[in-house]
């Protein structure tokens, strides 16, 4: 694990709102290619972190170096570098489907051409040519969030966060988006991703556990339920994760 | 004193889609039912149905001896409801919040506290806190005591634990059971398998259809053939290599493990993977058979309808 190249270095990470600490001094690394799940209780601080990492808020304190650019000194850089997904994923309901593609290629930069071959990758690969002129509020939800994690990688980002990606659908759906997932990590893709569904904690290469704007438990799966003598991550989760307020 | 409802062939279509498709059951009085399903299931649909909050197309639904439709304004002077995007003012504080919901049911906090208190005793140290600086947790709790607040004898909580961590929702289900005791009827909605365990009955719901009503224990004895957990070593490529183990085995991801459903004995099918996989070059391969979950039997219900 030690050769594998840093993605994500973060070191004694202080986040302050007045005389509240979000993140007290956070120290961890994220390897690329890695699904890294970051878990932990509404309010634990998971993002006020995310938003640092993606450059949109800037540290009290400490060193970020996402895709080896800090952060802290080149915000803008680092957006180019990294996609992002959250639960209200931010697709156009009034555009069509290769209008978002086109929008998001266009909002990053992309030729005409290169947005043209990416959104025809993506549409092969969801099998969703037919439905590319679709307004995509006509689009089904589940559907919706296989699009949203495709326009979110447009760029080809060394990174994509992805934040609650899976609410609301159905298992099976939930797990489709999964593979999505470990092909873009067997791709040489970092997923970052949050989610309040434990058993997808367990799909994670690593687990982060924060509680308190503290990072309470952090390593593979099934080295953590040894050290916590538990049978799943849900039940570590609910050993060291407390609703603070 | 709680009640009892009947839902009879309840129909009701959107421009875009049939969100309810002949819907019947009933639920008894005081019980905690679970109405289990993904977004589009029509789970909503029927809670606004029953609350009196839209019309469908046809079927009646009665609550106790009145009808939705027209006895509307007895239906919502009984029943408590928590809609799925919360209903709370951010601009109010925790307590204005709650005096506010209690003024426009004619009643106020003192009166009804007893009911409240579990709940509310848990935000009660934040009263004077808007509600949109609360967090999700939190916010929840203030959204089922304003729901409570005129004491119903009918709670209808539309996914009130979306959204919210592990912790939380552990213990939003410990205040459900609570108000049970207290003589409630219950009825709530949830994407989360897991949950379905805490109902007395659950039904299963996928795009206006009902897979399946009933105690989640009996709908677990109800499985259709052996649940085999399977692991190995490596596990990214289990998923596809095992899908091509006999004519179409459906393998699901569960946690750690893949599952596996055999109709055949289960023994011998073990003994097949195992040489299988072997085959394939997969080694500590571990294979045992499992009680499935709620969320087992949703997969292989869902795959029926779409087989059907």
């Amino acid at each position: 694990m030690s050769n594998r190249e840093k993605i994500i270095e973060v070191q004694n990470l202080v986040k302050k709102f007045g005389n509240f600490e979000a993140n007290k001094n956070l120290t961890f690394n994220v390897y690329r290619g890695e699904i890294f799940g970051f878990l932990g209780a509404n309010g634990a601080g998971k993002t006020t972190a995310i938003k640092i990492l993606c450059g949109l808020s800037k540290p009290t304190s400490g060193s970020v170096h996402v895709a080896g650019i800090n952060v802290n000194k080149h915000p803008e850089a680092v957006k180019k570098r990294i996609g992002y997904m959250s639960q209200f994923f931010s697709l156009y309901n009034d555009m069509t489907v290769k209008e978002n593609f086109r929008f998001y290629g266009g909002v990053y930069g992309l030729g005409k051409k290169e947005i043209r071959d990416r959104t025809l990758f993506f549409l092969e690969k969801l099998n969703m040519r037919s439905y590319e002129n679709m307004l995509l509020k006509n689009i089904p939800l589940g559907w919706k969030q296989k699009l949203a994690f495709s326009v979110a990688s447009i760029h080809k980002p060394d990174i994509i966060f992805l934040d609650e990606p899976t609410g609301g659908v159905d298992p099976i759906t939930r797990r489709q988006f999964w593979e999505m997932i470990y092909e873009a990590s067997d791709n040489g893709t970092t997923v970052f991703v949050t989610t309040h569904y434990m058993d997808e904690a367990e799909y994670c290469e690593r687990v982060c556990i924060m509680s308190e704007g503290e990072i309470k438990a952090l390593g593979r799966p099934r080295d953590l339920k040894t050290e916590y003598q538990a049978d799943n991550i849900n039940d570590i989760f609910l050993k060291i994760a407390r609703n603070v307020e | 004193m709680s009640v009892s409802i009947q839902i009879k062939n309840l129909v009701k279509s959107y421009e875009k889609a049939d969100a309810l498709q002949d819907i019947s059951l009933d639920i008894k009085p005081n019980e905690l039912f679970g109405f289990i399903g993904p977004d589009g299931a029509g789970k909503t649909t029927l809670f606004r149905i029953l609350t009196s909050l839209i019309l469908a197309d046809s079927g009646t639904v009665t609550i106790d001896q009145w009808d939705v439709v027209k006895n509307y304004k007895d239906i919502r002077k009984m029943t408590g409801y928590m809609p799925g995007r919360i209903s709370l003012y951010m601009d109010l504080t925790v307590e204005e919040n709650l005096q506010f919901y209690a003024r426009l049911f004619g009643t106020n906090i003192k009166e009804n506290y007893d009911l409240i208190e579990d709940v509310y005793e848990q935000i009660a140290p934040f009263k004077n806190r808007r509600a949109g600086a609360l967090s999700g947790g939190m916010r929840q709790k203030l959204a089922l005591s304003c729901a409570l607040i005129h004491k119903p004898r009918l709670l209808v909580l539309d996914e009130p634990t979306t959204g919210v961590d592990a912790v939380s929702r552990k213990e939003f289900w410990e205040l459900l059971k609570k108000m049970q005791k207290r003589d409630i009827t219950i009825l709530v909605s949830t994407p989360y398998m897991d949950e379905a365990a805490l109902c007395d009955r659950v039904a299963l719901m996928q795009s206006g259809k009902l897979l399946s009503l009933d105690t989640p224990q009996k709908i677990i004895d109800d499985f259709d053939g052996t649940l085999l957990a399977v692991k190995t070593e490596k596990m990214y490529s289990l998923l596809h290599d095992l899908s091509s183990f006999e004519n179409e085995t459906r393998v699901y991801r569960f946690g750690e493990t893949l599952h596996l459903v055999s109709h055949a004995e289960s023994r011998e099918t073990e003994e097949k993977i195992k040489i299988f996989l072997t085959g394939k070059g997969y080694r500590d391969i571990l294979i045992r058979q499992i009680t499935p979950a709620i969320e087992d039997c949703f997969l292989a219900l869902m795959n029926n309808m779409t087989d059907s």
